[in-house]
């Protein structure tokens, strides 16, 4: 069962007075990571919104050591740390038990320049979790795309719409043969809170995505990001599904979409509810837009679904 | 002062050797030639438990720096190694690791660089990098290296600011020389175990690189502007202290040979400056009164010691290897002109750029082209 979001622990990582936008998905995701990690953790993050909303030096908004390093090297400098402290522990310079040693990146610095050493370190099987706080643009220079970036979706670089459909990182990141990958969202804090206690148990490679929508490079109401989170799930415009060793197995609700006890809702009203999709759709071409964007997720369902029949 | 051993070993082992007695915890490595057999030599000894330390095979030096300057932000001792385009790859990282105030030791095997394509040593790599905030050696034997490692070590973790030592790739990293290696307990006592002032603890959360506004980040750079002239003292005191307990002497911030009188001056660094002692010899057979100037250390660039080391009236004949573009000759002559300007009006200065993309630098070719320059 998931852990009911009133049983979740007190403890918060995430201090208030913090930098970051009203309704930050990313903010909220990282409470729940906080709750699940607690304090002895090592944090690294590249630049992203999530290094502007920390606070300004000296202050702090995140209960633990951060280093924010270059925006390519999350799988690396992640890789240095965990080296590193294990070796001090060997030669008894470091006692008592070991911090976790975790990445929280957006999808720049994961999807595209900091795949490279994120694949590395996968390879490698390093013991660290990388989280992905997916916004799917760089919300941080001003919503730009990404790797990250739906078709279709408006973005300062795609100004009338991206032609390429999104990559699915998650599931590259499987393929790297490393024994935990899941994806998450904000409107299923449980789901997600379940997931990281997880991954801090594991030890070697831990990967999670979390979807994380963000009203500025959206464009709908800051009030709403619950709200659209959900909306993703339900259309399956977002797959909630965990891999531990390879095997890959859905979460409720993405679980009834995928078995074919529920519809996934049509993407319309997910899409028409945000400025990036909505304002390039109110021309002669809107109906053959609309069914790409349908067409892409009714792909990825079908891939997934397919996809979670090999157990080897 | 006791000699565990003397040894025939290759610069490129040297270094490694070096890495091994320095008790270095953490080496991310990246193979590019001629730097390659440093890193094998430490991954060997890591697999054979012979270095107590973690090998981590990166992807690239981009990744290879990051790693070192993250590991030693989280309290070890690290250190990695390149050459050439391994070196210009890690550039933002550089900053990272100096900016970051992170005592990363880092030997770059000097090489040219893309394009056209080539193997050998000239300077261009580790001169392409001068503003990165780096302290920055250049050795002129195996020893030397061997030297320079421990005492880099020293000076990074007393100051806090990363060291880069470099030294000539084939002719110092493929070359064997006869090496002393001093008993470990020698060493141990010149170079303690490294403990940071800081690190990332959980224990004490506190940010990294996290946002400054302007006052604070200016206040940072200044700080390291004014640490990384304040590192001359403390490379001085390493090559006294090492050689109090060795007995070894490589020279401190510079090192000369023949100068007690000399009317001519021969400055250069690395393996060069090394045959150049013998082109000394032949100037001084053809009634020429020649001296050896050596700048070890080129960040900081030692200024005075420059200054109080060259005689009244000298000509200094600079020889680069590597090109200072927009200029004529190479960046060690523009260094040390800017030094003299205002402070030594006697002194004369000529350059000349030799030895790009690995071109032989034989004492006599040397030495005729220093005669040649006489003339100019
Ligand atoms: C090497 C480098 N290139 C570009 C930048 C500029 N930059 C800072 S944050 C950012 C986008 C970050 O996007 P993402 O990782 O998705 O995080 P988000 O801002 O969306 O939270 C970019 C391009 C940089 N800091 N470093
Ligand atoms: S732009 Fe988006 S991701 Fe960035 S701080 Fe604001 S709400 Fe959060
Ligand atoms: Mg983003």
């Amino acid at each position: 069962m998931t852990t009911s979001i009133k049983k979740l622990p007190d403890t918060e990582q995430v201090l208030s007075g913090n930098g970051a936008c009203g309704g930050c998905p990313a903010t909220m995701a990282l409470r729940m990571v906080g709750k699940a990690l607690g304090t002895n953790a090592i944090m690294l993050l590249t630049p992203a919104c999530s290094v502007a909303s920390m606070g300004m030096t000296p202050k702090l908004g995140y209960n633990w050591p951060c280093i924010n390093i270059c925006f390519a090297t999350a799988g690396a400098s992640a890789s240095g740390i965990t080296h590193a402290i294990e070796i001090m522990k060997e030669k008894g310079r470091l006692q008592g038990e070991l911090p976790t040693v975790f990445s929280w990146v957006g999808d720049g610095g994961t999807y595209d320049i900091g795949f490279q050493a994120l694949s590395a370190a996968a390879e490698r099987n390093e013991n660290i979790i990388h989280f992905c706080y997916n916004n799917e643009a760089y919300s941080n220079t001003g919503v730009q795309r990404s790797g990250a970036t739906p078709r279709g979706s408006f973005t300062t670089t795609t100004p009338t719409g991206k032609v390429q459909p999104k990559k699915n990182m998650p599931m590259l990141m499987l393929e790297h043969n490393i024994p935990y990958v899941a994806t998450a969202t904000v409107a299923y804090p449980g789901d997600l809170y379940d997931k990281v206690v997880k991954a801090k148990n594991i030890s070697g490679m831990k990967y999670i995505e979390i979807l994380a929508p963000c009203y500025l490079g959206w464009q709908f109401d800051m009030a709403d990001t619950v709200q659209m989170s959900r909306m993703a799930v339900r259309s399956g415009a977002w797959l909630l599904w965990e891999a531990e060793n390879g095997k890959i197995s859905f979460n409720s609700p993405s679980s009834h979409i995928i078995n074919g006890k529920r519809d996934a809702d049509p993407v319309n009203e997910y899409v028409m509810k945000q400025g990036r999709f909505n304002r390039l759709l109110n021309g002669a071409d809107a109906a053959r837009r609309i069914a790409e964007i349908q067409g892409d997720v009714d792909r990825e369902i079908a891939f997934m679904r397919e996809r979670a029949k090999i157990m080897i | 002062m006791r000699t565990a051993q003397v040894i025939m070993e290759t610069g490129a082992h040297a270094a490694a050797l070096a890495v091994k007695c320095a008790r270095v915890d953490v080496i991310p490595g990246y193979p590019i030639t001629p730097q390659t057999s440093i890193m094998e030599a430490l991954s060997a000894m890591v697999e054979k438990g012979e270095l107590d330390a973690r090998f981590i095979p990166v992807e690239g030096e981009h990744s290879a720096l990051a790693a070192a300057v993250a590991a030693s932000a989280a309290g070890a001792r690290v250190f990695t190694a390149t050459s050439s385009n391994g070196l210009l790859y890690m550039h933002e990282v550089l900053h990272m690791a100096s900016g970051g105030r992170l005592p990363v030791v880092m030997c770059n095997v000097n090489r040219g660089i893309f394009a056209p394509w080539t193997l050998w040593a000239d300077h261009q790599d580790s001169f392409a990098q001068r503003d990165t905030g780096w302290i920055q050696f250049h050795c002129s034997s195996n020893q030397e290296v061997f030297n320079t490692v421990l005492q880099a070590f020293r000076v990074a973790e007393q100051i806090n600011i990363p060291v880069m030592v470099n030294f000539d790739g084939f002719v110092i990293s493929h070359c064997f020389m006869p090496l002393n290696v001093p008993a470990q307990e020698d060493i141990d006592r010149f170079l303690p175990l490294h403990e940071p002032e800081w690190r990332l603890d959980p224990a004490h959360p506190s940010s990294f690189s996290n946002v400054t506004n302007a006052a604070e980040y200016a206040s940072f750079r200044q700080m390291l502007s004014q640490d990384i002239m304040a590192s001359i003292p403390l490379v001085k005191e390493a090559a006294q202290s090492y050689k109090d307990i060795t007995g070894m002497w490589d020279g401190d911030t510079i090192d000369t040979y023949r100068m007690e009188d000399a009317e001519v001056v021969v400055l250069a660094v690395n393996s060069m400056a090394a045959e150049l002692r013998l082109s000394v010899d032949i100037l001084r057979e053809q009634g020429i009164r020649a001296g050896l100037l050596r700048p070890r250390l080129i960040l900081p660039f030692p200024a005075q010691d420059i200054i109080d080391a060259l005689p009244q009236n000298a000509q200094v004949m600079v020889l680069d290897r590597n090109y200072n573009f927009g200029h004529h000759g190479g960046i060690l002559a523009s260094e040390l002109k800017s030094v003299l300007f205002g402070r030594r009006h006697d002194i004369t200065v000529k350059n000349r750029v030799m030895g790009i993309g690995g071109v032989d630098l034989t004492r006599r070719f040397m030495a005729d082209e220093i005669r040649a320059m006489l003339d100019e």
